[in-house]
């Protein structure tokens, strides 16, 4: 296996076409199109590909340790490579909860040992995911796994005093707070999004007061505090205007959106087929059109796919017993290129800044996110524009088959992914990059 | 007609009238002194109530039977259910004991529709109540008995008006009877304090009020929902004693009722909660026979869901009553 990868003739971020050299790690060099000598190195053919910077996902469920049955640090980080990703946060709420420097060091040593994708540790905000004390985020932060991101995901930090204390003292190691914007009282038992559909189909609903009222909150003591928050899978166009206003004062919010809410609507719940179920819930058109525009213009700052795997039996049941969620990692370029890219709202360099290196910056993630330069970390992924996929549950390399897109057919296709250089993707191949001479 | 019956929404005006009129022929058979038809021999309808409900599933039980269907009755209590299996495998065992017919009651919104767009069975399902969403068959049954009193018996109840007051925020009644009567050509008026209407109740095809007397004085028919005690602790109201001052039918509010109009109620009732004993008890109360309106109705359902008879074509029940008698 060659050190050295020639890629010939992709479009940098959409743009002119380019040869990208691959050698050690690192982009050694960018040449013009069929200009690089490919002497002693692999090529691969990229003519029509779109080359990103490989992507990075800031909310990702990988359910180990406690949940080895959903999902592994192994096979979720080779969805992720097979969605294109290079890197993705791995969310606290696991069983035992990623609450001390031991279990963010184990989930940060199971990524390294896979060697598909950087696995990066999201440490929870408070003790077990309890609402009641903090965890120790400054061990977390100390670390082997530098935590910068805290959360507990799942749950709302809804103690409003808590939640100042959290803000203010992850101040002292650069770290975010990112919220799973809930008011619990508000969304006992909820099923679905609150509006008439809810009252037709008899299901609990779920109101977006009851996240925006949350955001509304902590924007406020992010301000008061001068801190950094984040707010996770923002679903309403009224969460929208209140984060557009905040950043309008300065306020330093970030905000993710996820593909469930950029393209699927409370309509599918009529079927009250539970692959549809995820918290917060699918929201109306008018919420998915404003979503987008947001992500367009800015005020949403990334795409987060909440990759949320769960067992058939789990999802193969009444709804009002299903568990939450949808996976989402390998469906994400596809699902953004519709939403977004098809429908004029976001060129590939804007899909760029939105899937890899926003996130890296909200994460403080070094080597992620970086431009496709010469002397950058070789982390990139070719992108497809104009192969069609039609998702086919049995084909993820996930460990569960809870997506919401079966059969659906996606605009776009990940065609190959460089971790520091060695494909982790490609030929329609996962494969390690830490183990030498793994073959398709 | 559909499959299945899930919802009041699936039956349109032909649908619903078809079973009306079934019902009514059905009725005037099983008055006679033989009351059962062999019209379902051979056919097997399971009971699956994975929630108490002693007499919707003895209505379903008894429509079977007079049609000579075999009836299984499956209850969540003393089943395996209790034990953890998924309501999929229960499905799975009695597809496989070949189930012709599964009528299902489950405390999950959306369960009956599950059962019968999953995969896992292939019979009829039809829809005893689900969750907070809908009720079908009950609502067949109120139109029934409301078609009796109000339009003499047949076509449909265009222009009456029906009041139905109560907690149609947890009420699959309300919800079923909302589309059924709407279909039918009646003008429902939904009364409930704030607080027991659900968000987006102003798409639904009915009228909404906050205030009992006013929604009185023209109505045809008013139905008093059940509503339960415990939605006080949920601050839905502030006690029983005021919500039964503002909403409860009491011998005041039966005055101002037109004299023709009668008063229903699903069952079972909270007496002196959503309605006064005297106005349960009162002639134009016609609670009880609803009850028995529900078995003839059951009957219709499973006929035309199950019948060998295509769906649509004349019914013509008197000579399979003939072959009965043979």
């Amino acid at each position: 296996m060659p050190d050295t990868y020639v890629i010939r003739g992709a479009k940098v971020l959409g743009g002119e076409a380019r040869d990208l050299v691959l050698r050690d790690g690192v982009i050694a060099e960018i040449t013009a199109s069929g200009a690089a000598s490919t002497e002693g190195a692999d090529v691969v053919d990229a003519a029509g590909l779109i080359a990103l910077p490989g992507l990075v996902d800031l909310h990702t469920h990988l359910r180990e340790p406690g949940r080895e049955d959903a999902e592994t640090v192994e096979t979720g980080s080779r969805a992720a490579a097979a969605g294109g990703f290079t890197a993705v946060f791995a969310m606290a709420n696991t069983d035992p909860v990623a609450d001390t420097a031991g279990v963010v060091e184990q989930v940060l040593h199971l990524g390294r040992a896979a060697g598909y994708v950087d696995v990066q540790p999201v440490g929870a905000v408070t003790v077990g995911l309890k609402g009641q004390a903090l965890a120790e985020l400054g061990a977390m932060a100390d670390s082997a796994a530098r935590v910068r991101v805290f959360s507990d995901d799942g749950k709302c930090v809804h103690d409003a005093v808590l939640m100042r204390r959290a803000l203010e003292y992850v101040k002292a190691f650069d770290g975010v707070i990112a919220q799973h914007s809930q008011e619990p009282r508000l969304t006992e038992d909820a099923q679905m999004n609150e509006g008439s559909l809810s009252g037709v189909l008899g299901l609990r609903g779920w109101p977006a007061v009851a996240e925006e009222a949350i955001v509304a909150r902590d924007v406020l003591l992010a301000e008061h505090v001068g801190s950094r928050l984040h707010v996770c899978h923002l679903s309403t166009a009224g969460s929208v205007e209140i984060v557009r206003w905040a950043k309008s004062r300065g306020i330093d919010v970030t905000a993710e959106v996820t593909p469930h809410h950029l393209l699927l609507t409370e309509e599918l719940v009529r079927s009250y087929d539970p692959v549809y179920k995820v918290n917060p819930p699918l929201r109306s058109e008018r919420d998915v059109m404003a979503l987008r525009e947001a992500l367009a213009d800015g005020t949403i700052d990334i795409v987060a796919t909440d990759h949320a795997p769960h067992p058939v039996e789990d999802k193969d049941c009444e709804w009002a017993d299903a568990a939450m969620g949808m996976v989402g990692l390998e469906t994400a370029v596809g699902v953004v290129a519709q939403a977004m890219v098809e429908t004029g709202l976001l060129d590939w360099a804007g899909v760029a800044e939105r899937m890899s290196a926003a996130p890296a910056r909200i994460g403080r993630l070094a080597g992620h996110g970086r431009p496709l330069e010469a002397g950058e970390p070789a982390n990139l992924v070719l992108v497809d524009p104009s192969r069609e996929t039609t998702v086919a549950p049995s084909e993820l390399h996930s460990r569960s088959r809870n997506t919401p897109y079966a059969g659906l057919t996606l605009p776009a296709s990940v065609v190959a992914t460089f971790l520091r250089g060695r494909p982790t993707l490609l030929d329609g191949t996962v494969r390690s990059a830490s183990h030498e001479g793994v073959s398709a | 007609m559909n499959r299945h019956l899930l919802s009041a929404a699936d039956l349109d005006r032909d649908d619903a009238l078809l079973v009306l009129d079934t019902a009514a022929e059905l009725a005037s058979l099983t008055d006679r002194a033989v009351k059962k038809l062999p019209t379902l021999r051979g056919r097997t309808v399971v009971n699956l109530f994975f929630e108490d409900s002693t007499r919707t599933r003895i209505s379903f039980e008894a429509a079977a039977k007079r049609l000579s269907a075999d009836v299984i009755n499956f209850s969540a209590k003393g089943s395996s259910v209790s034990k953890g299996e998924s309501l999929k495998d229960t499905a799975l065992t009695l597809e496989a004991m070949g189930a012709d017919a599964v009528v299902i009651r489950h405390h999950a919104s959306g369960a009956p529709h599950r059962l019968a767009h999953s995969g896992w069975i292939q019979g009829s399902v039809v829809n005893a109540g689900d969750g907070t969403h809908e009720h079908p068959t009950q609502s067949l049954l109120d139109a029934f008995t409301m078609r009796r009193h109000l339009a003499g018996g047949k076509g449909d109840l265009e222009g009456r008006r029906i009041t139905i007051v109560g907690d149609v925020l947890h009420s699959r009644v309300a919800r079923s009877n909302v589309l059924l009567l709407a279909t039918l050509g009646a003008e429902v008026t939904l009364v409930a304090p704030p607080t027991l209407l659900p968000v987006g109740v102003e798409t639904w095809p009915c009228a909404t009020s906050y205030d009992l007397d006013s929604a009185l004085k023209d109505a045809d028919a008013v139905m008093m929902l059940r509503v339960q005690r415990e939605r006080m602790n949920a601050s839905f109201f502030p006690s029983a004693r005021e919500y039964s001052r503002r909403y409860g039918l009491d011998a005041r509010r039966m005055a101002l009722l037109p004299d023709h109009a009668i008063v229903m109620h699903p069952g079972p009732m909270n007496r002196g909660m959503e309605i006064a004993a005297e106005v349960a008890d009162a002639d134009r109360s016609v609670i009880v026979e609803q009850v028995s309106n529900g078995v003839s109705v059951r009957m219709a359902v499973l006929y035309l869901l199950l019948g060998g008879a295509q769906l649509g074509s004349p019914l013509d029940p008197s000579s399979q009553l003939e072959t009965a008698e043979a």
